[in-house]
């Protein structure tokens, strides 16, 4: 198999290099034929593309082969090997050609690679935490990457005046020039290494925050140094310094701005895109784009400009479009991204297979990976310093010196080399083959070495648990709490700003940016009662099963299958390192909507001891996976290859019609319950029935129509058609042991929340709206089973239940 | 505010408070100007009105200003004012403390405590459904959720607390249901000097 592949991918390369040297002349006029032709070959025609999909095959190619073993992508990461795949593909091509015919050009990388990239990292940006951040996080942009610039330059000058670089011929600003192209942490090779190596989120988010805003700086210095170095020394006075220092604040802040603009355009269009589902998706995409070429257009910061415009759209998307586009959206992304990563990556290898630019000079590459080196940690511990005084939580030292380790640089300081002017730059290509090496370095070796240095450092990772209910409530009073702590002792901080924006989201924008029935949706508390619902549904299957009514569940053809799919699922569900953000989404964010916790399904795990492990415990976790998700969730885990997402519609509808249909028995019996209680002790489906005296008939009935209501009414509904609650008292003469609320006192079995409280206020579960909505469906179905049943047929002649419109949901 | 120290006399019990908190004197003084100027009688204490006022769109609101009265009493002076606000100081990590150090107002287990009596206003010990439901719940989940919906939640979340099944929360479930969340991050306010 990987000899077929390499085989393969030789010939593409093989092709590819041959097809220069083809001397075509056919055209289309034709001349000199001499016939019809029935088949030409028309080369020429076709190159273009044909080359650059050729190109695309082979990179993606090359992942599958990396791909093909997990072993060794844990240890090196991938975009360590697609550059050594990159060396090969190279050298191959030299071999054939004796000349670069192929590099990595900074047209193709800045317009058609690197937009699509940012493009994902902004759309997929967890807000929150960016934005609580956001101080540190331009700190270290701004200040850092001056820093970083100032140094590497004069100190790569003060060598060179030292003579420790021989006899090249680059000044002073050809130095700094040099600094500043340098000195940006790049955001793909930060996503690239950081993907596999799980650092806990506030470390994550300053490392890779600041490789996407420092751009806006880097755009700035390598454009004002790249002008001075035009100009020439004598040009520089204090107003062209005072031109520089504006022109930043123009450009980061334009380009900021231009991104928001952009991402608000489309979320307005996005509630508009109703009648064009089908092409909804696209939107995102083109707007993006454009607001990275308006930018450039505008020489503003394109990176800033689209990263801003991911992160303001993200939410009004999230809840303006159909299910299916959310979905289309973020899996297109992420190919897109994925791909590019994997062709940048790859021709990175690939142009250094370039005789033009192998020039060695031992001091200035030496020196320069030195100095990057040093000043990274210095720059990141002094800054880290300031910053910890004023931060709430500090960050630790053992994070500092990760943070700078993971000062990577990437293709976009390879881009801004491509780019130097030859004419005034002299030692073009000795600073490209720096470049170039220096982008190695930190790739391959830091990038390799990132791993064990965090195992080694023991550096706090990112958090795999979900919250449990009262971990959520709590952190909406915490947060209430400070607010009020703040206005208490006077002050202006955080919370109060966090609030105010809070407050003047929900009041102006989600009013015109949100469709009005997504904004009805904005419920604060939903992941609340999503969980709420599927601890409800876990507890009837218990009762369920104890009284002996699941029969149909314990099934085990379907049972099976069940286990078998939630085993893997189970595995590949690992959350994501935003969980802890998510229920402290401002207000009304529905973005990440959070699968049943894993702690509190472990509670009832433990709660099981009792009952026949296996089974319910598969029954947990079938419900867990397959039951009541409010929305297709998408976890905000930051990984270009994985996305978790729900499970086939269809199971989820088997198996909550079942657990109905328990649950319903079990209503049922326990309305019979002051019948004769001998006739209560086995739960068969045909149970239900001979007990049904005409007079209950209607009280059933009115239960069943209770049920089919507007959600206003849900609770109240179904309130009246509970009276068996309080029938259940101890005493009451209801034999059902499986009901006895004093049955076994020593059970590690926690009685179901409606015999917790015999005697004190009705205490009902009700059930989810979504429950509700669904349950007339069902309730026709068991009405019909129910005659059916004394006829003998079973369950799979009755029709599917009613399709409910669930977009309000 | 060079000096600072001096003007720290004025502040009632100034440099016991100043221990015992472990606020800066700087901080000190700009609580007790606050103080001040929320007791507008200048009575020297304030009352529960004083500061009901800044929380007025709190959903909390009350139950903080609650918590900085004691049981049963009427007026909170400065030292039990600041006492209280001593809870939210950010958790120095290094700090070590001698065996016989009361522990400090700012450490995880007191602001876990603050939190708890938050829930707890009869100060039973225990967290009962009623209070987090009526009050708590009710309180933060207002118009949006319906009575039995309420009471679900409040019930489900004291089954995932409640480890020893007596249909409340006391202090140690409580603290160990929030084993995982950052206390020292969410609990914490940065005081300006």
């Amino acid at each position: 198999m990987m000899m077929r592949m390499m085989i393969l991918v030789l010939l593409l390369c093989c092709i590819s290099s041959a097809a220069p040297e083809e001397t075509h002349d056919e055209h289309g006029g034709g001349h000199n034929i001499t016939g019809i032709p029935i088949v030409t070959f028309k080369w020429h025609h076709v190159k273009p593309p044909y080359t650059v999909a050729l190109w695309v095959l082979v990179c993606f190619l090359c992942k599958l082969l990396i791909e093909a073993n997990h072993n060794v992508t844990n240890y090196i990461p991938e975009s360590a090997l697609l550059i050594c795949f990159g060396f090969i593909l190279g050298g191959m091509i030299w071999g054939a050609d004796q000349v670069q015919t192929f590099k990595l050009t900074p047209t193709t990388f800045f317009f058609y690679l690197l937009p699509q990239i940012i493009l994902d990292t902004g759309y997929s940006m967890p807000n929150k935490l960016f934005f609580t951040n956001l101080g540190a996080i331009l700190v270290h942009a701004v200040i850092g990457t001056c820093w970083n610039a100032a140094t590497l330059g004069l100190s790569l000058w003060g060598c060179h005046q030292a003579g420790a670089m021989g006899n090249i011929e680059i000044g002073l600003l050809q130095y700094l020039l040099y600094g500043s192209l340098m000195a940006a942490v790049d955001p793909v090779a930060v996503i690239a290494v950081f993907e596999q190596v799980h650092v806990n989120e506030v470390l994550f988010i300053l490392v890779f925050g600041e490789s996407l805003l420092n751009d806006g700086v880097t755009v700035v210095l390598f454009n004002v140094f790249d002008a001075f170095v035009s100009l020439g020394g004598g040009a520089i006075d204090a107003k062209e310094i005072v031109k520089g220092i504006v022109s930043f604040f123009v450009v980061a802040f334009g380009g900021s701005l231009l991104g928001t603009v952009f991402g608000l355009l489309v979320s307005l269009l996005s509630r508009c895109t109703k009648n064009i589902q089908i092409i909804e998706p696209g939107f995102i995409f083109v707007l993006g784009y454009l607001a990275y070429l308006t930018a450039e257009m505008l020489s503003l910061s394109s990176i800033l400009s689209i990263v801003f415009c991911g992160v303001c759209c993200q939410k009004y998307m999230n809840a303006n479009m159909d299910e299916n586009s959310i979905q289309t959206v973020r899996y297109a992304m992420k190919v897109f991204a994925n791909g590019s990563e994997t062709i940048i990556f790859v021709f990175l290898g690939i142009s250094a297979i370039d005789k033009t630019i192998w020039v060695w000079n031992t001091g200035f590459i030496l020196l320069t990976l030195f100095f990057i080196l040093i000043y990274r940690f210095i720059g990141v511990f002094i800054l880290s310093w300031i910053l910890n005084r004023t931060r709430l939580v500090p960050v630790t030292f053992v994070e500092q010196i990760i943070m700078g380790y993971g000062g990577l640089r990437g293709a976009v300081a390879y881009g801004l080399a491509v780019n130097l002017n030859e004419t005034n730059i002299k030692e073009k290509n000795l600073m490209v083959c720096t470049t170039l090496i220096v982008v190695y370095f930190t790739v391959i070796l830091q990038g390799v070495t990132m791993k064990p240095l965090v195992q080694w450092l023991n550096v706090k990772r990112a958090t795999t648990t979900e919250l449990t209910l009262v971990e959520k409530v709590q952190n909406k009073v915490f947060e209430h709490m400070l607010v009020g702590i703040e206005d208490i002792s006077g002050q202006i901080g955080d919370n109060y700003w966090r609030n105010k924006w809070r407050n003047f989201e929900e009041k102006w924008m989600s009013r015109v940016l949100l469709k009005p029935s997504a904004r009805k949706n904005q419920d604060r508390l939903f992941n609340v009662f999503h969980q709420l619902n599927l601890q409800d549904a876990m507890e009837y299957v218990k009762e369920g099963e104890r009284r002996g009514s699941l029969d149909f569940i314990r099934n085990e053809s379907a049972f099976v299958d069940f286990k078998k799919k939630l085993e893997e699922d189970y595995e590949e569900a690992m959350p994501d390192i935003m969980a802890d953000m998510a229920d402290d989404q401002n207000g009304a964010s529905v973005m990440r909507r959070d699968p049943v916790p894993s702690i509190s399904l472990e509670m009832h795990e433990q709660n099981m001891r009792g009952l026949r492990e296996a089974e319910v415990i598969n029954s947990h976790h079938l419900l867990d996976q397959h039951l009541y998700k409010g929305r297709k969730q998408h976890r905000y885990r930051f990984s270009r290859s994985h996305l978790d997402i729900n499970q086939d519609e269809n199971e989820v509808q088997e198996i909550f019609q079942r657990t109905m249909r328990s649950r319903l028995e079990s209503f049922k019996s326990g309305k019979m319950g002051v019948a004769p209680p001998k006739t209560i002790t086995k739960h068969t489906k045909r149970e239900p029935q001979p007990k049904m005296p005409n007079g209950r008939n209607k009280n059933y009935h009115s239960g069943d129509e209770d049920f089919e209501f507007s959600e206003g009414d849900s609770a109240s509904g179904y309130d009246t058609s509970f009276p068996m609650r309080v029938g259940y008292r101890a005493g009451a003469g209801i034999e059902n042991p499986a009901f006895m609320p004093d049955l076994d006192p020593s059970s590690p079995l926690h009685i179901p929340p409606w015999l917790a409280d015999a005697g004190l206020e009705v205490n009902q579960v009700a059930p989810s709206e979504r429950a509700q909505m669904r349950t007339p469906g069902h309730l026709h179905r068991l009405a019909s089973l129910r005659s059916r049943a004394r006829s003998g047929e079973t369950d799979q002649d009755l029709p599917p239940p009613p399709h409910r419109d669930d977009d309000h949901l | 505010m060079g000096s600072s120290r001096s003007s720290l006399r004025r502040v009632p019990d100034g440099q016991q408070l100043l221990q015992e908190t472990g606020f800066s004197a700087a901080v000190l003084l700009r609580l007790h100007q606050r103080f001040q100027f929320l007791d507008k009688d200048s009575r020297g204490h304030l009352r529960s009105e004083d500061l009901e006022a800044e929380l007025s769109e709190n959903p909390m609101g009350d139950r903080i200003v609650g918590a900085f009265f004691q049981p049963g009493q009427e007026t909170v002076d400065f030292p039990s004012f600041v006492r209280v606000l001593a809870h939210f100081r950010p958790t120095e990590k290094n700090r070590t403390r001698g065996g016989e150090q009361p522990e400090p107002a700012n450490s995880r287990n007191r602001k876990l405590k603050f939190a708890f009596q938050l829930y707890d206003r009869d100060r039973d010990g225990k967290i009962s459904r009623t209070e987090l439901l009526q009050q708590v719940l009710r309180e933060m989940l207002g118009l949006q959720v319906t009575e039995e919906q309420l009471q679900s939640i409040a019930e489900r979340a004291i089954q995932e607390a409640d480890l020893d099944r007596d249909h409340a929360i006391c202090f140690d479930e409580f603290r160990k249901s929030l084993e995982k969340v950052n206390i020292d991050h969410k609990m914490s306010v940065r005081f300006l000097e």
